[in-house]
């Protein structure tokens, strides 16, 4: 397949290019492939994201969509073309790139409107930017960045000791701006294979192979093929080891559309070129049957959480309210699809891959392949993107056993198709709910009950299951309470952990309920929550007395907002007309960490002998700052500024175990192992230099001063002994949060600590029409103790977009959305002003007070528009999303 | 097998497309997306160097859109206001990236039910000008697309340009489009309308609905009622009857077949409604 091409001339940002190259090959392939320019990312090749945009004499387009043999004599400029100038900074300013994946698309397309508009308006920014996605960010700081190009410098770094609470720039953001970051399509070691996977177009079936043998001799070039019978270890995995169930590749049959069968590896043209249609696999429908022997009706697991007198709580309602809702699969629709690539390093197996969970990758990368832990080492590339479906294996397994195999590098990048087909999804839900309140408004009961279908494999289903019937309350007092939520197998797409675990599709239901009850009790919406918000000393649902409870802050934050936006939608309103305003609220709750289990992170920290203050931070940061956050903490409890500290990112070989990116478990669990790790580091150097408790520290090249305003000590650290990591001073703190298991009624102390939080959603529906815009929402979260407010913003913002998606368009059909156009997230145009505002109620665990965020964002957000949606129109709708044919349905309905 | 063509003359675009097996390519923007693979496979003619294709231009009978035109020349070609809708239309096409490489006749060679193009160009009375190394020939656009990605292409045959006669380059024009995100969306349904009112009264009436059947339609019924109407008679003389009985709109992912006929017959009073208001 080594055709000669003939030589094509253009410029690459500047430079004269003369390529022998295939005239028909994608621009996006040619840029990364051939030219080694891996700042354009490819996230759909299909010119559906955006990601690749590149300019051509100036005008964007997608490098993907574009054959190579159009930039002839013409001037192509990329992410690496770019002056790093007064665009970047305003990105890193205002926390415009949080994962990055999208970064290099969006300051392409920004460059392209500010080179023909110096100072664009808001709407013109919307348009230029339309077709760049973004998943994590909500769009408002990039907006925000291309309109404040002035040049202006970044943020001073804080003084020592002021580094939680500032508005620190993401310290890895440099990269991201640059369009430098590594993520897991971008590292490509010299000769390695590239790998591809055979996969089911359907299920359930059974298979056979044909002559796998005769099918590689007639290939124009050599074909590695590997199936189930070359799996060394153990051929299931999962990330509850109790609930492995999932083969790396099917033995005899497939439970879902996607399911790989069988692997080809070799050299990237030949493997490229392969028709895998033709792949010699015989398929056979197959009876339906239950998806895993041994799960009788599906049935993965059931959890439940029951407490009080539910008859009597009934018996004693005013108001009764009931409600069914239904939710799709939604799809994570990072921008970055699964990528990574291994290698052999003395002996030891590497894999470098997008992940949000390095130690639990190693581990069951190395059952599977017949290793041992250690003789597996996991380098988590930058995520382009988690959510929680890159807590599943994906690549990891597929290249580990060609490098283990082969003795050669292994690299794959999954196409979208591909990564929507096989990746994880949120849970489909079908949920029912009946709730009940006194004359004053007080719940005082509620039944909830869900089925949560889980798809082939049970991944993150009992933690769905176990999250439900927790959080089904919302953040209120409950007194009589049941909940019961089954995860149930089907064969079809994997359910997994998808921000918020079930929450947020219980929270729909639960808030809707709330709107019910308010109705009939005749209580302002808003009122009503407050009513029976949680307050300090109160039990949840599981029997928890908490305190640090700031849900009611949170609702007293959102009076003034709420009264405001009643009133713009009944001034808007009065003038009659098809297009109706509504406002709607919804509130949430979420406990941080695993439910009910150990989850620990331990940090170590070390002062080298030249004066540099080293985290070894394990937690893998996915775009939402876990790198920054766990930065300002650690340099707050040494004393330390954070310009004097250096990140070892994390590593399986270089950073202790942290845990998972999930569970909004970072800034509280291996925050507070951050912190414990500062202090005691600190009490090192304290008791070194004999001062109090109150001393200041500053390194000054390789010497450590501490000071209390009277005394000056300076430790030479040169003079210092140094330990096998080259440290002269450190510390190794590990932090589990102290919780109980829940007993059979799901009593117990399930987390340790909780974040709050409720929105305030405005939108105009156009009653004939039945679409839905989201106007405004005021979002109100107690985060405890605001850690970084410019990446905490970005938490908000993101979390609401992908609420907004969940409310009016995501609908993942297996087989029928698998791609970014029939499956939609919201684009620039699709989001509304957002007003954050920050609640700070301390926690007496979290770390400096602080609770989680990243999964409570999300929650209220899908609620809070539907309730709107009703708001305005009297329109109820239960089945989600909201598309305009539903909402006018709904409409009608109500009578309107 | 592979060979890809990128030639500099009509005559030597004809030539390479005479065999029969090639495929003619232009933005990619949709030819890309149907392939997962690495590059165009097969035999490609790229039309984009040929500059007798590329442009807007006027004639004495009206007006030419090269087959290489892309929708960004488009929006920046000076054009009269019967022209408007295809403007609208073209800022709806994709995203910026997308108009910047896609072109108007790959839209109608596409033959989408859901192509943004071609309800405007009906509404414009658009021809088809396809040549072959045998010669050209004129279709109306109504005749070229014969169903969902189906035309009346042969092998051998290309588009050369889309004509607009003068005849249909009057009036104002507004076009609507429907779709469940503002940008990069396809289409639940949308609607180009062009009306030119004389002394008061809608003399010609040129209205093309997409996305709700096969083929976007042209609803020759309601043309005929609303022709002769007063300005501010038009919105009321758009009866579903009269909409509904040229389209045949089915049930998916986007929408079900009822929704989008309510929805055609909104977006059409609307448009209509923006018309004679302004």
């Amino acid at each position: 397949m080594n055709r000669m091409f003939e030589s094509l001339r253009f410029k690459v940002n500047g430079a004269a290019v003369d390529l022998p190259v295939s005239p028909g090959r994608r621009l996006s392939e040619v840029l990364r492939e051939d030219l080694g320019l891996r700042g354009t990312k490819v996230g759909c090749d299909a010119g559906d994201c955006g990601a690749c945009t590149v300019l051509i004499d100036g005008a964007p387009v997608c490098a993907c969509l574009t054959p190579v043999a159009q930039v002839a004599g013409r001037a192509v400029t990329t992410v690496e073309g770019l002056d790093m100038g007064p665009l970047q900074q305003a990105f890193l300013r205002h926390g415009a790139a949080q994962c990055g994946i999208c970064t290099p698309g969006m300051l392409m397309a920004a460059r392209a409107l500010l080179d023909r508009v110096a100072q664009p308006t808001r709407a013109e920014v919307e348009e230029a930017l339309g077709g760049v996605l973004c998943r994590c960010t909500g769009y408002a700081r990039i907006i925000a960045a291309v309109m404040d190009t002035v040049p202006e410098g970044g943020a001073d770094c804080p003084p020592a000791g002021a580094a939680v609470g500032a508005a620190v720039e993401r310290l890895d953001g440099l990269a991201k701006v640059a369009g430098t970051e590594v993520y897991g399509a971008d590292h490509l070691p010299e000769g390695a294979l590239l790998v591809r996977a055979v996969r089911a177009p359907d299920a359930p079936m059974g298979f056979a192979f044909g002559d796998i043998a005769a099918w590689r001799a007639a290939q124009v070039g050599e074909v590695h093929v590997f199936t189930a019978a070359d799996v060394p270890g153990v051929n299931v995995f999962g990330v509850l080891p109790a609930f492995a169930d999932q083969p790396v590749l099917a033995e005899r049959h497939v439970r879902m559309r996607g399911e790989a069968v069988a692997l080809v590896a070799g050299e990237a043209s030949v493997i490229e070129a392969l028709d895998l249609e033709r792949f010699p696999v015989v398929w056979e429908p197959r009876g339906p049957g239950l998806v895993h022997e041994g799960r009788e009706g599906d049935l993965l697991i059931l959890g439940l959480v029951q407490r009080g007198d539910l008859a009597e709580g009934f018996a004693q309602a005013a108001h009764l309210a009931e409600l069914e809702v239904t939710t799709p699969y939604i799809e994570h629709a990072y921008i970055e699809p699964e990528a990574g690539v291994a290698w052999m390093e003395g002996g030891r197996l590497v894999i470098q891959a997008c992940t949000q969970t390095p130690v639990m990758d190693r581990d069951e990368t190395a059952k599977v392949l017949g290793l041992a832990p250690d003789q597996v080492r996991v380098i988590p590339a930058v995520a382009g993107g988690g959510f929680g479906a890159k807590l599943d294996l994906s690549v990891q397994p597929l290249i580990g056993l060609v490098t283990l195999k082969t003795g050669r590098a292994a690299r794959m990048v999954w196409g979208r198709a591909e990564s929507m087909a096989a990746s994880t999804k949120r849970h489909p839900s079908s949920m029912r709910g009946r709730m009940g309140c006194g004359a004053d408004g007080r719940i005082t009961a509620m039944e909830f009950d869900g089925e949560f279908n889980t798809g082939a494999y049970a991944s993150w289903g009992p933690t769905v299951a176990g999250r439900v019937p927790v959080h089904a309350s919302g953040p209120y007092f409950t007194p009589a309470y049941r909940a019961e939520a089954r995860a149930r197998h089907t064969f079809s797409a994997i359910s997994g952990a998808f921000r918020g675990f079930g929450v947020p599709q219980a929270t729909i239901l639960q808030e809707m309920l709330y709107d019910d009850l308010a109705a009939r009790a005749g209580i302002d919406r808003l009122e009503f929550r407050r009513v029976n918000a949680l307050r300090d000393g109160q039990a949840t649902v599981c029997g928890q007395v908490l305190q640090g409870v700031g849900i009611g802050a949170c609702l007293e934050a959102l009076v003034e907002p709420w009264q405001a936006a009643l009133a713009r939608a009944a001034g808007a309103n009065a003038g009659g007309g098809h297009i109706r305003q509504g406002v709607g609220i919804a509130a949430c709750w979420y406990g941080c960490g695993n439910t009910g289990l150990a989850n620990p992170s331990t940090i170590r920290l070390g002062i080298s002998a030249g004066g540099r203050l080293v985290l070894h931070q394990g937690a893998t940061d996915i775009g939402q700052g876990a790198n920054t956050v766990i930065a300002q903490i650690c340099a707050d409890a040494v004393g330390l500024s954070l310009n004097d500290l250096d990140l070892i990112g994390a590593d399986t070989d270089l950073t202790p175990d942290c845990g998972k990116t999930s569970a909004s478990r970072q800034t509280f669990v291996t925050g507070k192992a951050a912190m414990l790790a500062g202090q005691a580091l600190r009490e090192k150097v304290l008791a070194l230099s004999n001062m109090g408790p109150e001393a200041a520290l500053r390194l000054s090249g390789a010497v450590l001063i501490v000071s209390d305003g009277q005394a000056e000590r300076r430790i030479d650290l040169h003079a210092l002994e140094r330990d096998a990591r080259g440290y002269v001073l450190s510390a190794e703190e590990t932090y589990d949060p102290p919780t109980t298991p829940l007993d059979a009624n799901g009593q117990g102390a399930p987390y340790a600590v909780y974040g709050y939080g409720a929105q305030v959603a405005e939108v105009a529906v156009d009653t004939c029409l039945g679409t839905v815009r989201v106007t405004r929402i005021t979002a109100a979260h107690d985060l405890g103790r605001v850690i970084n407010p410019l990446l905490a913003r970005g938490q908000v913002e993101g979390g609401i977009a992908q609420g907004l998606g969940m409310a009016l368009m995501e609908e993942f059909i297996p087989g029928r959305t698998e791609n970014l156009h029939d499956y939609l997230i919201p684009t620039t145009g699709d989001m509304p002003q957002i007003e954050t505002i920050f609640v700070e109620v301390p926690d007496p665990e979290g770390p400096m007070g602080a609770k989680g965020l990243g999964e409570h964002v999300l929650i209220p957000t899908a609620p809070a528009i539907i309730n709107a949606i009703r708001d305005a129109t009297g329109a109820r709708v239960t089945r989600l999303p909201a598309l305009p044919h539903r909402v006018l349905a709904a409409i009608r309905e109500a009578g309107t | 097998m592979q060979a890809y063509h990128r030639p500099r003359t009509l005559q030597d675009a004809l030539g390479a497309l005479a065999g029969g097996a090639a495929r003619v390519a232009a933005g990619c923007t949709d030819l890309f997306p149907a392939t997962g693979a690495r590059e165009l496979t097969g035999p490609v003619v790229d039309i984009t160097r040929v500059e007798e294709l590329r442009g807007v231009t006027q004639g004495p009978d009206g007006w030419r859109f090269g087959a290489a035109t892309t929708w960004a020349d488009v929006i920046r070609a000076d054009l009269p206001p019967a022209f408007d809708m295809l403007k609208e239309a073209a800022r709806e096409v994709g995203s910026v990236q997308i108009q910047t490489a896609g072109t108007l006749a790959g839209n109608i060679c596409n033959a989408s039910p859901a192509a943004d193009g071609v309800p405007c160009l009906l509404a414009l009375e658009a021809e088809v000008e396809i040549g072959s190394v045998a010669g050209t020939r004129r279709v109306p656009l109504a005749g070229f697309i014969t169903g969902v990605r189906r035309t009346v292409l042969r092998p051998g045959e290309m588009v050369l340009a889309l004509h607009v006669p003068d005849a249909a380059a009057h009036g104002r024009s507004r076009f609507l489009k429907l779709g469940a995100r503002r940008y990069l969306v396809i289409s639940i349904a949308m609607v180009a309308v062009r009306l030119l009112v004389e002394e008061g009264r809608v003399s010609q009436a040129a209205v093309a609905v997409g996305a709700c059947s096969a083929v976007a339609r042209r609803l020759a019924r309601l043309e005929g009622a609303l022709v002769g109407a007063r300005a501010d008679e038009t919105v009321g003389r758009v009866e579903a009857g009269l909409v509904l009985q040229d389209l045949a709109p089915i049930d998916d992912i986007r929408a079900d077949a009822a929704y989008r006929g309510t929805a055609a017959v909104e977006l059409i009073r609307r448009a209509i409604g923006d018309l004679v208001r302004a």
